[in-house]
Order: C-alpha cells, then sequence, then structure tokens
C-alpha cells in the first residue's frame, strides 16, 4: 500500500502521521506551501483524505482529487467534511465514534463542576500566596442541578448517565424525541433552556444547529444559568454569549470550543466564571490512540475491499 | 420600663451556648446565622477577659458548645465546664474535639453529619477530572493566549476504566465511589472495618490498595491511626501513573514526602483541598501543572450552608427541647486523636 497517495489535512496526532507515513505515501497538506499546484501535480495519486474537527475535505478539495477513494476523519464530527459532495461522488467516509464518548462526557462533568465549584479559581487563589486563615471562597453545589442536554446521541447519553450518578434531574432537547430514554424532553431549546440550571451542548453541528444558542436561548438561560459547549464552536451565537456573559446575563460557561479556534474572545479571559479548554474533548492519551487506529483500521480495510469499520457514508 | 425588664429576663432564662471563636459561617453570613429564639450564644471571643477567667465566670450557664475546627474543644475546656451536656460541630470532623473526654463526662456530640457528602464527593471528582484531564492548566493556558500561539495543549489522561481507591468508604466515600462508577471506574477500598454491603473490593491494608489502584482517594477521618497515613512506602506503591486525592484532612498524608514524589515525578499528579499547616502551603506545588488546589473549600456551597445552618440550630433547640438530636455522633466505636 505504500504507493497509495494518502493526503493529511493538518497536524493531528504523531503515532497517526508516523503510521501513515509508514503504511502510505503520505502527504502533509500544512506543509505544501502552494496547495493548488500540488493538487495538481498528485491529483492522480491521491487517493485518500485523513481529515479532523479543524480541517477535512470540502467539496473544493473534492473536485481537486479525482481519484479520491475515502476520507476517513480523526473526530466524530463530520461539520468539514463536504457529504453530499461525497455521496454523489460514491467517496466513503468514515469517523471515530464511541472511542471518545467517555472522554468527551467526563469533560462536560469536568467543566461544569469548574464553572460552579470554582475549580480553576480555587486553584489560581492557592497557588498565588494569598490564601489566608478565615478566608472562604463560596461555591455553588452541582449535586442535584438541573441538567438540559441538546442532543441525546451518544455522547449526550453518556453525559446524563454521569449527572444521575450526582442526583441532578435530566431533560434534552433532540431533533426527535427519544421513547426509550427515562428524561423529560422538551419540543424546542429556549423550553429546555428555561427549565435547567445548566444546558449542555451535544449535539452534530449541521446546517440546523448553528448558533442554536442564541439570544433567546442565553435570555432564557437567566443570569443563573450556566451554558456548556463540548459540541462544536458555530454551535453558540459566540459575540452574544460573551455580551451576556461580560455583562452579567448569563452565570457562567464552559467551553472547549470555539467558532474561530484557535481564536478565542479575550474578553473572556479575565471572567472567573468561565472556564476556557483548548479543544481538549477527546485529548487524552488513550483516546487519541484509539481513534487513530480506527482511522489505519479504516483505511486498511477500505484498501483490501474489505467492510469499513465505521463507516458513515 | 416594665416591658424592657420583662423582655430582659426573658432573655437572661434561655439557655447557653459557648462559642470559643466564630465558626466559618460567621465570617461569611454574619454572627447572627445561627441565632434562634429558643436559646443565646455566649460569645468567649467578644470578652475582653482571658478565656480560662471567662470559662470560670460562666461555668454554671453553660450547657452547650458550638465548635468548628477553628474552635477545638480540649479537655481542659471541658473541665470547667461542669454543666456541659452537648458539642455540636459545624463540621464532619471530630479531628478537634477531645471525644474520649466526652465519651467519660456523658457529653453528647453532634455533628455536621452527612450534609456535606455530596459536596465533598464532587469536589474529589472535580479535582480528579482536572488533575487527569488538566482542566485548570489548559484553562490557564487560553487565558493567557498561548492556545493560538503556541498551539495544541499536550494530552490527558482518560478517567474511565481507572482503578480508584478510597481510603475511608464512610459516607463521603461511598458518595465518591457511587459518582466515579457512572465514569466507568472500578472501585476498591480499605477502611478500618470490611463493609459486607459494600459491593466493592476491600484491601486490608492502604499499600495493597496503593498497588493496586490508578487514582487514590483520602475520604477518612483524621485520628492518631490515620496521622501521616499515606507515607513514602504508600505513595511508592502508588507508583508514576497514580493519582491522590485528598478531601480529607492534610495530616493524613506525610506532606514532604508527597511534594518530593510530585516534584521528581514519582506519581502523576495530585488534586489537594486540604494541607498539614493551612493555610501554608509548600511553594513547590505552585510550579506543578499536574497538581490541582482548592483553600479547604470542599464543603464551602451555598446550599450546603443552608443545610448546617437549619441542622445545628435543629440540634441545639431539640436538645433544650429534650428531643434526640438530629445528628449525634456515636462516641463508643470512636478512635483516638490526640491532637
Amino acid at each position: 500500500m505504500e504507493s497509495i497517495g494518502v493526503l493529511m489535512a493538518c497536524p493531528m496526532n504523531p503515532y497517526l502521521e508516523q503510521e501513515l507515513h509508514k503504511r502510505f505515501n503520505l502527504h502533509r497538506f500544512w506543509k505544501v506551501p502552494e496547495k493548488s499546484a500540488f493538487l495538481t501535480a498528485h491529483s492522480n495519486s491521491i487517493r485518500a483524505v485523513v481529515g479532523n474537527a479543524s480541517a477535512g475535505a470540502d467539496a473544493n478539495l473534492i473536485e481537486a482529487l479525482p481519484k479520491l477513494e475515502i476520507v476517513a476523519s480523526f473526530s466524530v464530527g463530520l461539520d468539514k467534511i463536504d457529504l453530499a459532495k461525497c455521496k454523489e461522488k460514491g467517496i466513503r467516509v468514515t469517523n471515530t465514534p464511541d472511542v471518545l464518548t467517555e472522554d468527551v462526557a467526563d469533560l462536560a462533568i469536568a467543566l461544569m463542576l469548574a464553572v460552579l465549584r470554582k475549580l480553576c479559581e480555587s486553584d489560581r487563589y492557592v497557588r498565588s500566596g494569598k490564601w489566608k486563615k478565615g478566608k472562604y471562597m463560596l461555591t455553588t453545589k452541582f449535586t442535584g442541578k438541573r441538567v438540559g442536554i441538546i442532543g441525546l446521541g451518544r455522547i449526550g447519553m453518556a453525559i446524563a448517565k454521569r449527572a444521575e450518578a450526582f442526583s441532578c434531574p435530566i431533560s434534552y432537547h433532540s431533533r426527535t424525541e427519544k421513547p426509550e430514554a427515562k428524561y423529560k424532553y422538551y419540543p424546542n431549546v429556549v423550553e429546555l433552556a428555561a427549565n435547567c440550571d445548566i444546558l449542555v451542548v451535544a449535539c452534530s453541528l449541521t446546517e440546523e444547529t448553528r448558533h442554536i444558542i442564541n439570544r433567546k436561548v442565553i435570555d432564557a438561560m437567566g443570569p443563573k444559568g450556566v451554558l456548556i459547549n463540548v459540541g462544536r464552536g458555530p454551535h453558540v451565537d459566540e459575540p452574544e454569549l460573551v455580551s451576556a456573559l461580560v455583562e452579567g446575563r448569563l452565570g457562567g460557561a464552559g467551553l472547549d470550543v470555539f467558532e474561530h479556534e484557535p481564536e478565542v474572545p479575550e474578553e473572556l479571559f479575565g471572567l472567573d466564571n468561565v472556564v476556557l479548554l483548548p479543544h481538549v474533548g477527546s485529548g487524552t492519551v488513550e483516546t487519541r490512540k484509539a481513534m487513530a487506529d480506527l482511522v489505519l483500521g479504516n483505511l486498511e480495510a477500505h484498501f483490501l475491499k474489505k467492510p469499513l469499520l465505521t463507516p458513515v457514508v | 420600663m416594665a416591658a424592657e425588664n420583662q423582655s430582659q429576663t426573658s432573655q437572661s432564662d434561655l439557655p447557653c451556648v459557648l462559642i470559643l471563636k466564630p465558626p466559618p459561617s460567621f465570617a461569611l453570613f454574619g454572627d447572627h446565622f445561627l441565632d434562634s429564639p429558643k436559646f443565646q450564644y455566649l460569645k468567649a471571643y467578644e470578652s475582653p477577659l482571658p478565656l480560662s477567667q471567662f470559662l470560670h465566670t460562666h461555668a454554671q450557664s453553660v450547657q452547650a458548645i458550638l465548635s468548628s475546627g477553628g474552635a477545638p474543644v480540649t479537655a481542659d475546656t471541658i473541665r470547667l465546664l461542669p454543666r456541659l451536656d452537648l458539642v455540636v460541630t459545624t463540621s464532619q470532623g471530630l479531628n478537634h474535639i477531645d471525644l474520649s473526654e466526652c465519651r467519660c463526662r456523658g457529653i453528647a456530640v453532634a455533628s455536621a453529619g452527612t450534609i456535606f457528602s455530596a459536596d465533598c464527593a464532587d469536589s474529589v471528582v472535580g479535582l480528579l477530572i482536572d488533575v487527569l484531564r488538566k482542566i485548570s492548566a489548559a484553562n490557564r493556558y487560553v487565558k493567557q493566549g498561548l492556545w493560538s500561539s503556541q498551539g495544541v495543549y499536550p494530552l490527558g489522561y482518560k478517567l474511565g476504566g481507572k482503578r480508584v481507591g478510597i481510603v475511608g468508604l464512610g459516607s463521603i466515600g461511598t458518595e465518591v465511589a457511587k459518582r466515579l462508577e457512572a465514569f466507568g471506574c472500578s472501585i476498591s477500598y480499605n477502611s478500618r472495618t470490611k463493609k459486607p454491603l459494600a459491593p466493592y473490593t476491600f484491601y486490608p491494608n492502604v499499600v495493597q490498595l496503593a498497588a493496586n489502584c490508578d487514582a487514590l482517594i483520602i475520604c477518612c477521618a483524621l485520628t492518631d491511626e490515620t496521622h501521616h497515613l499515606i507515607n513514602k512506602e504508600v505513595l511508592s506503591a502508588l507508583g508514576k501513573d497514580g493519582v491522590i486525592i485528598n478531601i480529607a484532612r492534610g495530616p493524613i498524608i506525610d506532606e514532604k514526602e508527597l511534594v518530593r514524589c510530585l516534584v521528581k515525578g514519582e506519581i502523576r499528579g495530585a488534586g489537594l483541598d486540604v494541607f498539614e499547616h493551612e493555610p501554608d502551603v509548600p511553594v513547590e506545588l505552585f510550579e506543578l501543572d499536574n497538581v490541582v488546589m482548592s483553600p479547604h473549600n470542599a464543603v464551602f456551597t451555598w446550599e450546603s450552608f443552608e443545610d448546617l445552618c437549619k441542622l445545628v440550630v435543629g440540634n441545639f433547640e431539640a436538645f433544650f427541647s429534650n428531643e434526640p438530636l438530629l445528628s449525634p455522633v456515636a462516641l463508643d466505636h470512636l478512635p483516638q486523636f490526640s491532637g
């Protein structure tokens, strides 16, 4: 398979890169100075693209690679891939579901605890060396708080399971109601937002869910509401969120994703009720290896004409 | 005039509760936070008299004491108060009360019971995920603008599937176990006695527990036996992939040894709400990104204080009405803490 051209969209994982280099003819797109010239030169040899949450395969790239057979994403989200175009051209698409579900759900709960219990602020306070006897920091209890989940897929269900262990009543909004799920369903996000203490975004990014967290939803959450986003940055109308937090119209936020990563609105830097993470939802040694193995396994299966492990298209 | 005299008389009829030093809730909510119309407080800290003189003066009126971590009840104090029948502490911990003296004198003790257990357990989970997933460190990274300039943040470690070892499977330990099971962790524990109803693996000593877990959680009381329970041997058994979380009492861990292990990378990380010499914290820890610290505030939530107020006042009111205490501590089977 060493002659098969594989285009890696951006740096994502040293182990994956190494293995792709060993098994295929790997092209590192981020190292190419003249991208369109490159694509023209290699249009006949690139048969696979490996993308992730930052960069995938849009219509232009797909058009430029007539021999493209498969797009394997090092992510579960598919928003950076033009799925319709892939379907049209018979290009297979795979992602990395299940292996990262637990890590993302763990992170959602971690953000809830970090915001409510002021974990980062407490740590900063002790590190400042200013802790004196008789100085106390009051925080908000997490156990028993109402958790509202947008998107009750694998990750949403995993978040619900964890929050239940803290006796949190669970409610959700999803495209369709899930009768097997014993949680309260709300037919729209504003109603969900008005009836929970912590709102967490765990759905996929599509045309419909872009800016699903908007001014109306933020208003419904109110000045004690806490927003957690472990989905995609564009799920949230970021300028609206920033002004709500700065003006105290929203109680707090825990954000792992942003509209223009790695740019993060600087107005949020000074807010102690906001916890900001650099898109680390699946960022553990164990899970990234599992994700990489899944990408490699899918590519291998495809080129050996075996069934794909985790096909989407 | 007559009315004033009357109210003064009824005020002095109220039973007296002694407070040696104000509890943390007074600093946060003012010193009428735990008031009740059914009893009054004698605030020793407001008197110009030296304590022994103050106690001598009021010896016959003091039936009960409101204690907290910073206002210990020693045998000396107890011996100066012949009418003392009850100590209510605002904490779950009891290491600041001379329990054997209370037992001898037949003095009842009431604590915060289990009202803080959920908050403590939540702190444990928060600290553990923070250490493994580098939440506080990554938050610092982003807020310093380093994500856009320096790029990708180092990977953390997955919580799911980790083996959790709980030292002390009491109320807090049980709440911790329940939560971490939902994250896919396996639970084992060491306790003074095996708990036959607990569905978790029991290890007869802490070294064995440490050797068989990835995260060691300290949830036990501080007593003579548990002082420096977590020592060099235990930390070595825990190993370089192990994390330790302490929300119990600082002196349960040999802090010098812990700091040495962390600085040398001999354990993976630590989450600490308590320290041997609070509020002094070893400065070596300030340099470490794999350590997450909090200023002994694991129970400091608005909600818990509301619950505490009801419980403390409720305990005193029950006592003075000859009704059963709401959260009595059983003194018969308690181990010693000689301070």
